[in-house]
């Protein structure tokens, strides 16, 4: 028992030891769920109060009616606070502007707007989009302003006009794609908090004005991001830890070891200890990280922790299976890696189960990171320990059934090396 | 004395393969023993079904008193094992290596720490014992598998090949260790395929071709099977057509055995001294020209010869 206990700490050392496995275990989910947090705005706006003062350049090349009352909307003293409208009539320079990151959007009405909008003659000429140019590295700010423009637009749709906006994406960053952007922009929009001050609702803009997070018990989109990523680069770690035990072999330390009075079985429990705690230790430096930093409220500290134990169990089940499967540690690699993606969009990382096909939704049940996942949404969202038994009570069982199987293969292949 | 370590009849089938053909042997407590053979032989074979790490094909062996085959734990508590191919983790420091193989061998606690300065000293890695093994040289590596191999003060160390691929300083280093070690009172097991590191080292040898030991005793004993003899080797060209002055060389007085090895003859004889001009002679009457001649004094290397009629070194 001891020998297995002094394996496992063995092998949790080496492993945040080895900076390649490092940067894959803390590195690569930190920096995933912080730039799902810049995507989806998670960070910006949120600490200012008062005026904001958004440089928007408006190009109005329209020059008629329903261009001007665009430009007056945005000139308007309800939203001086807010916004730093500037006038321009050059579209190009205004997307440079936007492009070197001296403004947040470019509003681009183009000529004749009034003219397609507006059947002449009871014909309906087919309507000139209007431009809306955004630095996607602003996602809060470009939402408001999306925000505005779409509540103008809405009033020209009362009017039986239709209106189409158009987001043109930042080539330069390249960081979403029109869909995430336009979705983000319009979510973060309503998200927007500043400091308490109630914008009034205009006929134009909605800012929603709820005080904090938890008291409208807004779903915070971090605390989906920071366990998905948390869990699919678990995935990475248990395999990287299934490998250790192949590698052991080929490094000679694995007859070094069966040549001191330490046995087999102690050997394995110490590898296997060895993944766990490993795995346990990035899963509680990820909770711990993005507590710190990012005031991410995880839930019940207890159910947290249970959950922990057994999402890591489950995961150490597969990454055995892998490694009883594999031949040489390269194999547990890619199959490992492979294994980690797989499960990461079966198991929900990437989106909500809920948006995929039943079939999918069935699959899921055997991915650790679906259950994992359903877990910490529960408590994120106030869920207490009773409410957290069934994936606990999943990821212990899926951890128990892949021991034995990857125990039978493990013992099937020793017998025919001797 | 004592036997430490009783080997009867091992054997070892790879599949339809035999690497190790029944081998029987004796080391007493407080020698060094050599196993010298070319590569192939089956010396880690051999060394790995004494560590218990092979199942014999048939046969056993005792060591301390407990079979290899019945008793694996206690023959584990009495042997240190340093194997041929570094085992190391090369991302712990060579103290961290040390402490974690103690602890595999059941040390812990001051005796632990008291026992890994200790073999630190021995090994000549005190200054260095906190950087990774990963930035140490070949050689420091090599005394690093030593070390773990002396841990529990083991009563016999199986040494497998333990200055292949290194330089000259650390290989002497390591002979003085294990020659220190055997002065300690460690009975030590030591395999080579180096003629030089068998007679330097071993109280006794024994010469391991294809699976089989083919001669056992002192390097007296095993060189008197050459007799008194020298061996003239000559060098010559590739080129040359070697059968006919071997079969020349044969009818000189004084010699007794002829060898040939691609461009090499070895001439087994008497007096060197006494045949150098009939040889080189007869060579030039047949135009064949010599490189180079070695006198040889009797050795490991000639009773290898003699053996199997091939060289020791591949
Ligand atoms: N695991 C193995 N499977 C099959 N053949 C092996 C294996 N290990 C060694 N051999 C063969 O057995 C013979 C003896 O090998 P070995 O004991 O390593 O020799 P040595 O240590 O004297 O160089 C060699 O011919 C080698 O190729
Ligand atoms: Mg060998």
């Amino acid at each position: 028992m001891l020998k297995t206990f002094i394996i496992g700490f063995k092998d949790l050392k080496l492993a945040f030891r080895d900076r390649a496995a490092l940067i894959l275990m803390l590195a690569a989910p930190f920096l995933v769920t912080v730039g799902m947090g810049l995507v989806t705005g998670r960070f910006s706006g949120t600490d200012q109060s008062g005026a904001l003062n958004i440089p928007v350049v408006v190009v109005n090349l329209d020059n008629d009616a329903i261009g001007n009352a665009l430009v007056e909307v945005f000139n308007s003293s309800e939203l001086a606070d807010l916004l730093e409208p500037t006038a321009s009539s050059d579209a190009e320079a205004a997307r440079r502007q936007v492009d070197e990151d001296q403004i947040v959007a470019a509003i681009i009405i183009p000529a004749g707007f009034t003219q397609s909008v507006i059947p002449t003659n009871g014909v309906a000429s087919s309507p000139i989009q209007i431009e809306f140019y955004a630095n996607p590295s602003r996602p809060t700010s470009a939402g408001i302003i999306k925000t505005i423009l779409d509540g103008f637009l809405a009033r020209i749709d009362e009017m039986q006009i239709g209106g189409l906006t158009s987001i043109t994406q930042l080539i330069a960053s390249g960081k979403i794609s029109p869909q995430e952007a336009n979705q983000a922009g319009a979510e973060m929009g309503k998200r927007f908090e500043a400091g308490g001050t109630t914008y009034a609702e205009t006929a134009a803009i909605k800012i929603n004005s709820s005080t904090t997070a938890t008291e409208t018990n807004d779903f915070d989109p971090l605390a989906f991001f920071a366990p998905s990523m948390a869990l699919m680069f678990l995935m990475y770690t248990v395999s990287y830890g299934g490998r250790s035990i192949l590698a052991e072999e080929t490094q000679g330390t694995l007859p070094r070891l069966l040549a001191t009075p330490t046995t087999s079985v102690q050997i394995l429990g110490g590898k296997i200890f060895g993944i766990f705690l490993t795995g346990l230790a990035q899963m509680l430096i990820l909770i711990g990280a993005s507590s710190l930093f990012f005031q991410l409220k995880w839930g019940d500290a207890l159910g947290v922790v249970l959950l922990v134990c057994a999402a890591v169990f489950g995961a150490t089940g597969w990454g055995l299976l892998i490694t009883a499967l594999a031949r040489t540690p390269a194999q547990v690699g890619s199959v490992g890696t492979a294994v980690m993606l797989i499960f990461a969009v079966l198991g929900g990382s990437f989106f909500q189960l809920s948006n995929m096909p039943p079939i999918m939704q069935a699959f899921s049940k055997i991915t650790p990171n679906a259950w994992a996942l359903d877990g910490f949404s529960t408590l994120a969202l106030g869920g207490k320990l009773a409410a957290i038994a069934p994936p606990i009570t999943a990821l212990l069982t899926m951890g128990l059934i892949l021991f034995l199987i990857s125990a039978a293969l493990f013992g099937k292949k020793n017998l025919a090396q001797k | 004395m004592a036997n430490i370590l009783e080997v009867q009849n091992l054997v070892k089938n790879y599949g339809a393969f035999q690497a190790v053909k029944g081998v029987s042997f004796n080391i007493q407590e407080g020698e060094i023993f050599s196993l010298l053979g070319p590569n192939g032989a089956g010396k880690t074979t051999t060394i790995s079904m004494l560590s218990t790490l092979y199942q014999p094909t048939s046969g056993d062996a005792q060591i301390a008193g407990h079979s290899i085959v019945k008793e694996p734990m206690q023959v584990k508590r009495a042997i240190g094992v340093v194997p041929q191919e570094l085992a190391l983790y090369e991302d712990l420091s060579a103290k961290e290596n040390l402490v974690f193989w103690g602890q595999m061998y059941g040390l812990s606690g001051k005796a632990l720490s008291a026992r890994v300065d200790e073999v630190l000293e021995q090994i000549g890695l005190t200054d260095k014992a906190r950087d990774k093994v990963k930035t140490y040289s070949g050689g420091m590596k090599r005394r690093v598998n030593i070390g773990v191999g002396l841990l529990h003060k083991p009563r016999l160390l199986f040494m497998d090949e333990p200055t292949v691929g290194i330089d000259p300083q650390s290989r002497r280093a390591i002979l003085d260790t294990v020659k220190d070690l055997n002065q300690h009172g460690m009975t030590v097991l030591y395999t080579t395929h180096y003629m030089e590191e068998a007679e330097e080292l071993s109280n006794r040898v024994g010469i391991i071709d294809h699976g089989e030991l083919i001669a056992i005793g002192t390097q007296k004993e095993l060189t008197k099977q050459v007799g008194e003899n020298e061996t003239l080797l000559l060098h010559i060209g590739e080129q040359e057509e070697p059968a006919a002055l071997a079969t020349a060389l044969k009818g000189l007085p004084n010699v007794l055995d002829i060898n040939v090895v691609n461009a090499e003859i070895s001439v087994v004889t008497s007096s060197a001294k006494d045949i150098l001009a009939s040889v080189v002679g007869a060579a030039n009457a047949r135009g064949i020209k010599i490189h180079s001649i070695d006198i040889r004094e009797p050795n490991l290397e000639a009773v290898f010869l003699h053996l199997t009629g091939r060289a020791l070194r591949d």
